[in-house]
């Protein structure tokens, strides 16, 4: 029992909230409550329900059964406008706002102050704006477009609408996923000013370390389950990750005893007139290089114009000794080089078409015959590459939208090892994807290397680099900073050749 | 122990197997657009019967499919395209400049074969010309052929002015009012053989997928490898053609070429294409739901030109059709919506 003198009153509380979709149970009997002046983490796998919910808060979707009440009070969210009456607004993991319109444009879309005959305030409307976003500690000007703004920006922008609105639950679904660590600081001090203004936040994150830097509370979801809810104070992160997953986290990396083979790729010179510069290096058959580097050193662009995507300005590539002549995607594939992409919903997978006619996509020709499609043919081998990837679905014919981000990865990496590659590009495998499809990715990488394929791993994160590569290439600004042996790489090389310090240092001694 | 690779989070149970599909095949036709227009277009039959005695001669139905055989074949041929997120509107000036041609050549005194070549081909080069406008110069297809619909018209204009061409030999007529056997016209045949190749190609082959494939998502599409702007090219070639065949049998059927010819066909091809269920956004649709609508149209334009109805409310009718048919499963969604909550 709590004790109510020292507890307050939730804003927001969910009773057994239930949604199902056609061959889903998304939530089940679902409860949470938020606290004014608190952040209330949501912990769970991608596929646990998380986005559901915050679907149902924002008055996107309905649920079917359960309670949602508003400061003591029964409410029916019945669209989004509903929910921001009700004080609900969200800020969303790459944020929902118009990018042709104006940052004060974007604050008062749909609540924007009315002058003489219900015209706009635009003067109005641009003053409150600077002032919110003054409040909030943001130096941007109201009047720019919102194209112009970085991502950081534009969560600060969509922070400062959800202030417009007057708004005491905020909701942020990943705000942290693509911003760098000194806008993330940023947005902890804004979360910390949140919280003394008397906001109930609901802070949904991938990320332990962010967790337990921010929250208070924390509720623990997993197949549409809640699990566990608490204070974050009671909990350390290993257990928050065992109820996550529902087993311990004792070896996240499987173990390889890789000894890598002959060289099957080599790439000389590659260069781009903006992108990059004097790539040069090898690949061996059953290695997995690491590519690590900032957003935006480079290292997609050079993926992608091996794969034929872009063109080198200059360099070439040879492929077991012979020179490669790759001018689109259907080369590399013929080749046998293929590349899965880092955008998963716009390259990697179509989501409007089913699982199996995803999977067979570039292989098409060898299910088919003269040209005509033969479908069993295509079920086996759509069967074959996603049950070894232990795809979670209800059957090969779902769309892939209907999936969850894991299980759309798995989707996308069984594609593109039906074709039977030789060098097989990931480009940040996990980004986004749960703990659970995670391991099975990574597990699924050190099999694949065993079998004698060759992996080039572009990452961001620093774990998975040095739990996964066998070699690891670090890139800034377009160009090769050094290659290292997995032994003996610690993280602090990887963020100080990443980042440059080291350079600077030197430069600076030198002057 | 801690060295050992960890299980998978959720270990299927052995032998757990993927099933192909999720409901059986008669749920699936049962919630299809194409049943639900087949019942439309039995109820427009019957509505016809009833409302005019000659509706059912043979001979009158057989006229009626003149209505729409010419159109369907471009609307086959459209319909792929609409898929692959493209679109193609000046096939009633193709149809006009490839007419004219024909006209043209009589003149030199061209037989059945040289014209039917050149009704033809003109087809096709016309198609060609939009899909490099499109694909070369990555322009939009809406725009292009939004200009080449006036460019291709204007020459035939330019070249007849207010007069016509006629003069076609008489062998040449066959192909717009030739009987294959009793009330089966050739166009009718011509009609059902583009239907079977187009939903073979459509729905049989790696080709047709990759339509839908680049209809859907043309980026990943590109990822996957297939050569997007290469299908598109053939697609925009395609649609040529078959306005080139059109032409042809158009041109047969009316033994003279004005200007005007096919004037504002573009629209009802549209219509049967998007009222067959193919999505107007691109990536889905199907040979079958064209075909059908291809019937309700010819059906209505007969059944209501039988009753006298002047053509104004005929188009009124077609658009209040087209309309109602798109908003049923929208408002059906709706009602059901409703009632849950």
């Amino acid at each position: 029992m709590t004790d109510n003198n020292t507890t307050p009153q939730p804003v927001l509380r969910l009773n057994g909230i239930t949604k199902t979709f056609p061959g889903v149970r998304a939530l089940s009997e679902v409860d949470l409550a938020l606290y004014p002046g608190e952040v209330t983490a949501l912990i769970g796998e991608n596929g646990a329900g998380k986005s559901t919910l915050v679907k149902i808060l924002t008055g996107i979707h309905q649920p079917d059964a359960g309670q949602i009440i508003v400061d003591e009070t029964p409410t029916t969210l019945a669209d989004a406008s509903a929910a921001t009456r009700a004080g609900i607004t969200a800020i969303h993991q790459e944020t929902v706002l118009f990018d042709d319109l104006s940052v004060a444009e974007n604050i008062y879309l749909g609540h924007a102050p009315r002058g003489r005959f219900g015209l706009l305030d635009w003067a109005r409307m641009e003053e409150d704006a600077r002032e919110i976003l003054k409040r909030i500690g943001a130096a941007i000007n109201p009047r720019l477009p919102l194209r112009d703004l970085g991502i950081a920006s534009k969560h600060l922008v969509a922070i400062a609408r959800a202030l417009s609105v007057q708004a005491r639950v905020v909701v942020m679904d990943e705000p942290t996923a693509a911003l760098s660590q000194a806008e993330i600081e940023e947005l902890y001090t804004l979360i910390d000013r949140l919280k003394a203004e008397g906001k109930a936040i609901l802070f949904i994150s991938h990320k332990f370390d962010e967790v337990f830097r921010i929250a208070e509370r924390y509720t623990v979801f997993r197949d549409g389950q809640m699990v566990d809810a608490g204070m974050i104070s009671d909990v350390t992160e290993d257990q928050l990750v065992e109820k996550m997953v529902g087993r311990a986290m004792s070896a996240i990396f499987p173990v390889r005893h890789a000894t890598p083979g002959e060289t099957v790729l080599e790439v000389r010179d590659y260069s781009h007139p903006t992108e990059f510069a004097d790539i040069s290096f090898d690949l061996r058959r059953g290695e997995i290089l690491g590519f690590y580097g900032l957003v935006g050193a480079g290292r997609s662009e050079i993926m992608q114009s091996l794969f034929g995507v872009t063109k080198p300005s200059h360099g070439e590539a040879r492929l077991n000794g012979r020179a490669l002549s790759i001018r689109t995607p259907a080369d590399a594939i013929a080749e046998g080089i293929v590349y899965v992409p880092e955008d998963r919903g716009k390259q990697g997978a179509i989501t409007a078409m089913p699982i199996f006619q995803n999977v067979t996509l570039p292989s098409l020709s060898r299910t088919s015959n003269k040209g005509f499609i033969r479908m069993a043919q295509e079920f086996d081998l759509a069967r074959h590459y996603t049950e070894r990837l232990d795809l979670r679905a209800s059957a090969l014919d779902q769309t892939v939208g209907n999936l969850s981000g894991g299980n759309q990865q798995k989707v996308v990496i069984a594609k593109w090892l039906a074709t039977r590659p030789e060098v097989i590009i990931l480009d940040e495998p996990t980004k986004g994807i749960d703990v659970g499809s995670k391991a099975a990715v990574h597990d699924f990488m050190a099999e694949l290397a065993a079998e004698g394929l060759c992996v080039i791993m572009v990452s961001s994160e620093i774990p998975e680099i040095l739990g996964m590569s066998d070699r690891v290439i670090v890139m800034r600004e377009g160009r090769i900073v050094s290659q290292h042996p997995r032994d003996g790489l610690s993280p602090e090389i990887l963020v100080r050749e990443a980042a440059g310090y080291g350079a600077t240092a030197q430069k600076e001694s030198a002057a | 122990m801690s060295l050992a690779p960890p299980t998978p989070t959720h270990a299927p149970p052995a032998g757990r197997k993927l099933p192909n599909r999720l409901n059986g095949r008669s749920a699936r036709v049962l919630k299809s657009w194409e049943v639900l227009l087949a019942v439309i277009a039995v109820a427009i039959f019957f509505a016809n019967t009833w409302a005019s005695p000659y509706f059912l001669d043979p001979w009158n139905l057989s006229d009626a499919t003149f209505n729409f055989t010419e159109k369907a074949m471009i609307a086959f041929a459209m319909a792929l395209l609409i898929i692959s997120g493209e679109i193609d509107l000046s096939v009633a000036g193709i149809i006009a400049l490839a007419s004219t041609a024909m006209g043209w050549a009589v003149q030199y005194g061209a037989g059945t074969g040289e014209l039917v070549a050149i009704g033809v081909g003109v087809g096709a080069i016309c198609g060609a010309f939009n899909g490099v406008l499109v694909t070369r110069f990555g322009l939009p297809s809406i725009v292009v052929t939004i200009g080449t619909m006036s460019l291709f018209r204007g020459i035939s204009y330019i070249v007849l002015g207010d007069q016509a061409f006629n003069g076609y030999p008489e062998s040449f007529a066959f192909f717009g009012r030739g009987y294959v056997f009793w009330v089966i016209s050739f166009e009718l045949v011509l009609f059902a053989v583009f239907a079977l190749i187009y939903a073979l190609v459509l729905h049989g082959t790696n080709f047709g997928r990759h339509i839908y494939a680049i209809g859907n998502n043309p980026t990943a599409a590109t990822f996957s490898g297939i050569r997007v702007e290469r299908v598109k090219m053939a697609l925009f070639l395609l649609t040529g053609l078959m306005s080139g065949i059109a032409a042809v049998c158009l041109t047969a059927r009316l033994g003279s070429t004005r200007p005007s010819i096919a004037f504002g066909w573009e629209l009802e091809i549209v219509t049967m294409v998007v009222l067959g269920g193919v999505s107007i956004l691109g990536g889905a649709g199907s040979i079958l739901g064209v075909v059908i609508a291809a019937l309700i149209m010819g059906m209505v334009t007969f059944g209501l030109g039988l009753l006298n109805v002047p053509g104004i409310v005929m188009s009124i009718f077609i658009g209040g059709l087209l309309i109602g048919v798109i908003a049923l499963p929208r408002m059906v969604q709706l009602l059901r919506k409703g009632r849950l909550t």
